[in-house]
């Protein structure tokens, strides 16, 4: 019986063959370095990541489906990946110095980055419920090992196991969800679940809805959403500060990206009955995280509890479900990639500076001692408050518009409520980098060049996009349709 | 050609603050100059658009409007009416002097006055503003300036006050925010253009006007501030630097009625109708608690913040009261009281506050029972407090007599009840003026103030502008309320539609 092979687009798929193919011989080449010269991996992973770029650039919003129909690349996967690869670049050269300074494996540790990130693009692409998966488990595996890499580290091991543990019993609740959709509709491509909920289930069906929602429990716990976030603050303190920085933007940009296909693209009008799931997730991922940031005193944990509170604001597109709030939320992950980043950078700074220590104290008069580091973090505080005219506030201006628009006023109420809140942790960190004098001095730092590079495009990005929003982002250009 | 005059005045001094950055922390005089040098600029572009404006014609003028943002029909769009000349002209002025008046900060001085260049890039954006994009991005990027200048170089509490201002404003600028984009929801093709959402004003349904009048009116009434939203005011005067209270009282709070006169008068005229009762009561409420607040004040610089609430409150007042007269003519006297007050509070209580810093910089303590018979040991410097005293609480002849009259007239026109109740404030606040002058100038003197120095030349240059303008319109107050009657007139038939 002759086998047939289906048709394969490489060059649609040249983004991923470019960063898995630089992850592997990543892993081919290290043990042919000498230990201490192994850091250098690092540029070959920084020209995985531009490679990829280019790629997916020249790509640009070409649409191909290819491997039968179990991937597809569209404006919207393109668009989600250049936010992942940006994020990798930037988390990259924060690890420069870092890999070095800790003494990391740093060919696992690049070769892992470029795994996740493999994961996540297969997330944005997936036109299956198998490939997400695949995708889902390349990125989680690739994280479980990157947070625990400081094997001498309690702490870092700990988080490992957390995150494998939880992350393990979420990927649980995703195959049965999988499961329970292909029960319902008797495939798992998402163009055919869009077919035939649209007419066997022109109001709800039942085990579809449970797959949903089992899909979703798995999706809230990437996404660090209420009321799966326990794990989050203790994975984000323990594991390294830049595998950390990695963590918060990525899986859950991927996160956004799987759950925008699903439910605002394949389930078609069903989302109207799930809407409601998604507006009491947002609310409550928004207060949690924003009220319980307020008690931390470690900026490392203030900083991945307002990740928290973040993918509550990210939810609210997914209760307005149109095309707008597609885009909105598209370039909100791609504003808070840049801003999280940037303060995650300054925070490895700071850290290096005082011995690990990353509590609230050890950034007391850095805006005196140096002073452009304290504007630079300030910015990007400034910035995830949602305070003009930074990359942030235009971000949290869009999704709020697109959640008006389709009439979600008190939801869009309570979202600024929140960013209110947020408002004081954040400062509250300028305060003690600019209103609280510290005795001790200044000691004078080598300046770790590539972390440098990172910040300062993480400066530039945060406002460009504030500033001139229209033209580093497509907003006119419909993202992913909704509803067929 | 046509120069972009406000585009100059609101980015000359973002110039500035980027020059003062890449200066040295150690070139303490060059700072200082400098700044002042950028500061000057828009003060003197101030004097060409007040020469060059038409004042016959309720017309915008100075008009620039250029595509921002294409994708949320978002234009780069500036214009000047009677309402905002005047605020532009208080801006550009009462900053040049505040950064003058800055001259003795000596620690981080190269911070202090990028920051105060950047505040003044947000202040003169809000008054020039004409697009709801725009208008609120400046409107916040005011907010930030305003929060390091009150924490790094104010008083004891001052992270107390810088967050409580910073969130209390933040407050009312989301609700700000929603109410935007509740407007731009309801119209078609969506809109951000504050003159497009003018026209449709009458086309809002009820509902929306009111619910969106009181979005605004929180975020306005905050800024102002209006009676039970002022708590955050006391603090950040009492806690932050003179030149940077001089601001607060001078440019700040005047954001709050401009806000209101520009905004939420013309844009939703059934919510100004049916709300005006409240702002004349709140008004009157804000008259009186300020003024009884103040008489009990220790604190000289508490006294006169507290003294704005009470003066800000005439504003409202004023502003309540507008209608169509019967031969058809619109009735403006209570509004320009309201534009006349906020121009006129801004030179009286700019210079209040600077001249309680110059005693405060000498003495180390701003406490009223700690002084007495001051007159005799610093002449020049009691006259001038006098004199503003006196301005303050509406001494004929000097521009808040001339305010306080325009509103009472027109206040009795249309709430005679409430403009009585409000009357009795200009009683009280003759109380307390002359009750802080009488124990802090007069009396017998304080031997332990026998080395105190009177008023240096610098803080003359500085307070003397204020003093010939609140003279000067206080004289012959026609120019002034020539240059607003058109722009209220046009403000009145809107809201009458």
């Amino acid at each position: 019986m002759p086998i047939n092979i289906p048709q394969i687009d490489y060059a649609a798929i040249l983004p991923e063959l470019l960063t898995g193919g630089m992850a592997l011989l990543i892993m081919l080449v290290t043990p042919f370095i000498p230990g201490n010269r192994r850091y250098y991996t690092g540029y070959l992973a920084l020209l995985g990541v531009i490679g990829a770029a280019i790629a997916t650039y020249a790509g640009f919003a070409k649409e191909v489906t290819t491997f039968s129909g179990l991937y597809t690349t569209d404006f919207f996967s393109t668009a989600m990946k250049l936010v992942f690869l940006l994020g990798s670049f930037l988390v990259i050269l924060l690890s420069d110095n870092f890999t070095r300074l800790l003494k990391l494996p740093a060919g696992e540790y690049y070769s892992l980055i470029l795994f996740a990130t493999l994961g996540m693009m297969m997330m944005a692409s997936a036109n299956d419920l198998i490939v997400f998966f695949i995708g889902l488990e390349i990125m989680s595996v690739a994280l479980y090992v990157l947070a625990g890499i400081r094997r001498v580290d309690l702490k870092s091991n700990e988080a490992s196991l957390k995150y494998f543990f939880l992350g393990a019993f979420a990927t649980g609740f995703v195959v049965f969800g999988i499961a329970f959709i292909y029960g319902a509709t008797g495939t798992t491509s998402l163009s055919h679940v869009f077919d035939i909920s649209l007419y066997k289930f022109p109001n709800s069906g039942l085990y579809l809805m449970i797959g949903g929602a089992l899909l979703l429990i798995g999706l809230a716990f990437k996404m660090a959403s209420f009321p799966f976030h326990m794990w989050v603050p203790d994975v984000y303190e323990g594991a390294p500060t830049a595998v950390t920085a990695f963590m918060s933007s990525g899986p859950k940009a991927a996160a956004i990206a799987i759950l925008a296909r699903v439910f605002i693209f394949a389930f078609g009008e069903q989302t109207a009955v799930i809407a409601p799931i998604f507006w009491v997730l947002s609310v409550t991922t928004m207060f949690v995280g924003n009220l319980t940031a307020i008690s931390q005193s470690n900026v490392k944990r203030m900083l991945a509890y307002s990740s928290i509170a973040h993918a509550g604001y990210m939810m609210i597109a997914f209760v307005a479900a149109s095309g707008e709030a597609v885009s909105a939320v598209a370039f909100y992950i791609l504003c808070y990639t840049v801003m999280n980043i940037g303060a995650f950078a300054v925070l490895i700074i700071v850290e290096s500076k005082s011995d690990g220590d990353n509590q609230l104290a050890s950034f007391t008069g850095l805006g005196r001692r140096h002073p452009i580091l304290g504007a630079a973090m300030a910015l990007f505080l400034i910035s995830l408050a949602g305070i003009p005219p930074t990359a942030g506030f235009f971000a949290k201006f869009y999704l709020f518009k697109a959640a008006i628009l389709k009439g979600h006023i008190l939801l869009t109420v309570i979202a600024v409520i929140n960013s209110l809140i947020s408002v004081y942790y954040y400062l509250r960190v300028v305060v003690v980098m600019f209103m609280i004098d510290t005795e001790t001095e200044f000691r004078p730092v080598t300046y770790p060049s590539a972390l440098y590079v990172a910040l300062v495009i993480a400066v530039m990005a945060v406002l460009a996009l504030g500033i001139l929003p229209s033209y580093f982002f497509p907003f006119d250009q419909p993202m992913l349709v909704p509803f067929g | 050609m046509d120069i972009p005059l406000l585009t100059l005045m609101i980015f000359t001094p973002l110039v500035g603050m980027i020059v003062v950055m890449m200066l040295k922390q150690s070139q303490v005089q060059l700072i200082r100059y400098t700044s002042a040098f950028f500061a000057s600029l828009p003060l003197l572009l101030s004097f060409l658009m007040l020469a060059q404006y038409d004042w016959t014609t309720s017309q915008l003028q100075f008009v620039e409007n250029h595509l921002w943002i294409p994708s949320l029909n978002v234009y780069y769009h500036l214009g000047a009416d009677g309402i905002s000349v005047p605020m532009l002209f208080l801006t550009a002025l009462l900053s040049f002097i505040s950064i003058v008046a800055s001259f003795n900060i000596k620690d981080r001085v190269k911070e202090y006055f990028a920051f105060f260049l950047l505040l003044e890039v947000g202040m003169m954006g809000v008054f020039a503003a004409l697009d709801f994009f725009l208008f609120y991005v400046f409107w916040e990027i005011m907010l930030v300036p305003m929060y390091f200048l009150i924490g790094i170089w104010g008083g004891p509490r001052k992270i107390y006050a810088a967050i409580k201002f910073f969130l209390y404003t933040l407050f009312g600028s989301i609700f700000m925010l929603v109410g935007i984009l509740l407007l731009y929801f309801n119209t078609d093709p969506h809109t951000l253009s504050i003159m497009e959402l003018i026209k449709l004003g009458p086309t809002f349904g009820k509902d929306l006007q009111l619910l969106v009048w009181i979005f605004f009116f929180i975020a306005f009434a905050i800024k102002v501030p209006v009676f039970p939203f002022h708590t955050w005011l006391p603090d950040a005067h009492v806690e932050a630097p003179t030149a940077v209270s001089v601001i607060l009282a001078g440019v700040l709070l005047k954001m709050g009625t401009y806000g209101i006169l520009r905004i939420s008068y013309p844009m939703l005229p059934f919510g100004t109708n049916y709300f005006s009762l409240m702002l004349a009561i709140l008004g009157t409420i804000g008259i009186i608690y300020g003024a009884l607040v103040s008489m009990a004040q220790k604190d000289l610089k508490k006294l006169v913040a507290y003294s704005s609430v009470s003066h800000m409150g005439y504003t409202l007042l004023g502003m309540s009261v507008f209608f169509i007269a019967s031969d058809g003519t619109p009735f403006i006297t209570g509004l320009s009281g309201c534009m006349f007050q906020m121009f006129s509070h801004g030179l009286i209580t700019g210079a209040l506050f600077l001249l309680v810093g110059v005693l405060y910089d000498r003495a180390h303590t701003r406490e009223i029972a700690a002084f007495g018979g001051l007159w005799a040991k610093v002449p020049v410097y009691g006259s001038l407090m006098v004199f503003f005293s006196m301005a303050s609480l509406g001494l004929p002849g000097l521009s808040g007599f001339v305010s306080e009259f325009l509103v009472f007239v027109g206040g009795f026109a249309k709430y005679p009840v409430v403009t009585g109740i409000a009357v009795l404030g200009v009683v009280l606040t003759a109380g307390y003026m002359l009750r802080m002058v009488q124990r802090v100038f007069l009396g017998p003197f304080n031997t332990k103030w026998e080395g105190l120095k009177d008023i240096s030349a610098r803080e003359i240059f500085c307070v003397a502008p204020l003093l010939l303008l609140t003279l000067a319109i206080g004289i012959y107050p026609k120019p002034l309320t020539n240059l607003i009657a058109a722009t209220l007139e046009n403000i009145v038939t809107l809201v009458g539609r």
